[in-house]
């Protein structure tokens, strides 16, 4: 008797998966025979809206891109920006960038870790992971005067100093961690329960993982060595000397499962907390802007030309800004933002096939996934270089069907 | 309470005591919405169904020292089946229903039935062991603990920790909702459901919920106020307070069983699941139920 198939779709919207993409998963009873991811459904155009606005208001702009890294994007912005246009931020505003960086890395990690505790049914786990949660965000606060959106990076340095009580919050907030991680490795790493239904769940071995392009700690939990603070070190990372957390270093072996990615956020958190101390401590004395005259700035910008890449290691993985300056303009004359979920979404079809009902919701979060990241405008030029608008290129396609049909002989 | 407790338990407030009448109400007050591939019929008998099962339950168990209505009508087997009924009117209208959530929780709610019937019936026999009958009545007017000798109160312990464990999944509750899932199939075989019928499911769950505790204390802990404090009661005074203590310790065991074990435990997979009531479970009640029969 052939087994009944159901289709069981999974967003956009679904309890698992609060953001705007489509998993449909033909499943045999609990096992997933067969699986399409489809996505595309937000369309922002934040690019062309940042193409629009001086560099500045683009800045601002870029830290709308994603909700939860919101320093992450500023921070490959102000690099690529720096970097094409020839501003060199001074070293204590470098300092300031990484501990803010680092601070948004432990909230979002924390913010993870609640996550795919909920997704698994672990809600009293969600409900104080979270409650730890805020005493990052209440020292972002005091530090920027937001929660969210900090608004605090500048392209040639920060907006706002840290002065000596609130360097005294960030000691008291590092102790603090510094006992929280001790216990969260105790109710993560050590429960039997979490370790029955994440070991083995959404396993991606080395090769797998390079050849699907992830990266972050996707990639680092399947034991590839990878981490931009590491390779291409800039601000105070270059004076560290970062080492990628890897599995392998903690617990001698990688598999690349929902464990192991819990074993490496927690550990960066740790991490996190050293480079916090290390820049706390060695922070050089003097000015927090380059070009602190926001007029002056914009006029260097636009008498000058350039093309760079500014990358940043969020704490989903690599954000990628790309950026041309120059036609006498105080904005960027292109911008392209390559976002890490965009790299890690693509382990979703290998790793559901075959998987279980009750895996979705963990293969599925285990990634950090974030839909507004990737959501990227495509601009459409024909050989005038007129933009064609979405109705006359959707006309185009069939139209190109059509003819290939008929080249082919295909009918209906 | 249950809500409130565990809520206690995560550091935050939880809702009023009264929500859940409210929770109802509102239900009873909403749109019922028949999916459009479903078995109309049996999607909308099933609500009923489950509900009848779980008064009737009720009125199978003593309620402290008053005596159940039903009883001398059926005994620990008919109990046994009423708690069967529900589930299966759940998964029965979850099929109906025609969603594919809806599908993939009734096949999970069968499965785990199949799992945790067998410690649950190793439970009744051994308590039909014990007291040579399966009537309710016969077991609630003597404590267990008089009965049993050494050996077999230990095996009415053992008989004990596999009935807790089998609670939560028996209703439905966290480490064993999986049947009812909600991060994976949105709440699975209620996925459809909505207004009355919802309601109906909401309002056997919950009576479910109690039959199931006041049943543990029937069994378990049958003691009275007056007979521990040696108390000299006589009419009202002497029902309401054995009623207040009867669901005091009815609170207790629900809120051990329960609560605890959903604010401490995340979701099993199913055959986590299956194979902790298979294996662990069924091996403390048979070995309980050889204890009971040994020491008889």
């Amino acid at each position: 008797m052939a087994k009944t198939q159901y289709y069981v779709p999974v967003g956009p919207i679904h309890p698992a998966l609060k953001e705007p993409i489509r998993v449909e998963a033909k499943v045999e009873g609990e096992r997933i025979v067969e699986v399409d991811v489809k996505r595309g459904f937000a369309h922002r155009g934040i690019e062309y809206m940042g193409m629009k606005r001086n560099a500045i208001q683009t800045l601002y702009l870029s830290e709308r891109i994603c909700g939860i890294c919101s320093i992450s994007h500023p921070y490959a912005f102000v690099i690529g920006s720096e970097k094409a246009l020839g501003i060199e931020a001074p070293p204590r505003a470098q300092y300031i960038r990484t501990i803010i960086a680092e601070l948004e890395r432990i909230h979002s990690h924390i913010l993870w870790l609640g996550v795919v505790a909920h997704e698994m049914g672990f809600d009293s786990l969600l409900f104080w992971t979270w409650k730890g949660r805020e005493k990052v965000l209440d020292i972002l606060e005091l530090l920027t005067g937001n929660r969210i959106n900090y608004s605090v990076f500048m392209i040639g340095g920060v907006r706002r100093d840290i002065t000596e009580s609130q360097a005294k919050a960030i000691k008291d907030m590092i102790n603090y961690y510094r006992i929280f991680t001790e216990e969260m490795k105790d109710v993560f790493l050590a429960d039997p329960v979490y370790k029955a239904r994440t070991r083995g769940v959404a396993q991606l071995s080395r090769d797998m993982a390079k050849k699907l392009n992830v990266c972050g700690p996707v990639a680092r939990a399947a034991g590839l060595r990878m981490d931009v603070r590491q390779d291409n070190p800039y601000d105070a990372y270059a004076d560290i000397g970062v080492r990628a957390v890897v599995p392998q270093d903690i617990v001698g072996e990688a598999r690349g499962d929902a464990y192991d990615i819990t074993l490496v956020r927690i550990y960066e958190i740790e991490q996190s907390l050293d480079i916090i101390e290390f820049c706390l401590e060695g922070m050089p004395e003097g000015k927090i802007m380059a070009i602190p005259n926001y007029v002056a700035l914009l006029a260097k910008i636009r008498r000058s030309e350039g093309e760079a890449i500014g990358m940043h290691e969020a704490p989903r993985g690599e954000v990628i800004h790309y950026f041309k300056y120059g036609n006498k303009r105080d904005g960027p004359v292109v911008w392209k933002v390559i976002a890490p979920s965009y790299n890690n979404i693509n382990t979703w079809g290998p790793l559901l096939l075959g998987a279980e009902v009750a895996d979705i919701p963990i293969v599925v979060a285990y990634i950090d996934p974030c839909m507004c990241c990737n959501d990227r405008v495509a601009v459409v030029r024909d050989e005038n270089g007129r933009i064609i608008d979405p109705a006359t290129l959707h006309l185009k396609a069939v139209e190109k069907t059509r003819k290939l049909r008929e080249e082919l002989g295909v009918r209906e | 309470m249950d809500r409130r407790v565990s809520a206690r338990l995560t550091s935050r407030i939880g809702p009023p005591i009264r929500q859940p009448f409210w929770d109802v109400g509102k239900l009873l007050l909403k749109e019922t919405v028949v999916p459009e591939n479903a078995i109309a019929w049996i999607f909308n008998a099933m609500p009923i169904v489950s509900f009848a099962a779980s008064m009737t339950l009720l009125l199978y168990i003593p309620f402290g020292v008053l005596k159940a209505p039903l009883e001398g009508y059926g005994d620990l087997v008919v109990i046994l089946y009423l708690l069967t009924l529900q589930s299966l009117a759940m998964a029965i209208g979850g099929f109906a229903s025609g969603s594919p959530f809806s599908s993939v929780g009734a096949q999970r709610e069968m499965v785990l039935m199949m799992s945790y019937e067998m410690p649950l019936a190793t439970v009744i026999v051994g308590f039909a062991v014990l007291y040579k009958s399966f009537s309710l009545t016969t077991i609630a007017s003597t404590p267990v603990w008089g009965v049993a000798g050494p050996l077999a109160a230990m095996g009415v312990l053992l008989l004990f920790i596999a009935l807790l464990v089998v609670t939560p999944a028996e209703l439905a509750k966290l480490p064993f909702d999986i049947a009812e899932a909600e991060t994976e199939i949105c709440e699975g075989m209620l996925a459809e459901y909505s207004g009355r019928n919802l309601a109906l499911f909401y309002l056997s769950d919950a009576v479910r919920g109690f039959a199931m505790a006041a049943l543990e204390v029937v069994l378990f802990f049958p003691f009275t106020l007056t007979s521990m404090l040696n108390l000299n009661l006589t009419g009202t005074p002497y029902y309401v307070v054995e009623a207040l203590w009867f669901l005091f310790k009815v609170m207790v065991i629900y809120l051990l069983a329960i609560t605890l074990v959903r604010t401490s435990f995340a979701r099993f997979r199913i055959e986590q699941a299956s194979m902790v009531f298979w294996v662990y479970v069924n091996i403390i009640a048979l070995v309980g139920l050889a204890l009971v029969w040994l020491g008889v």
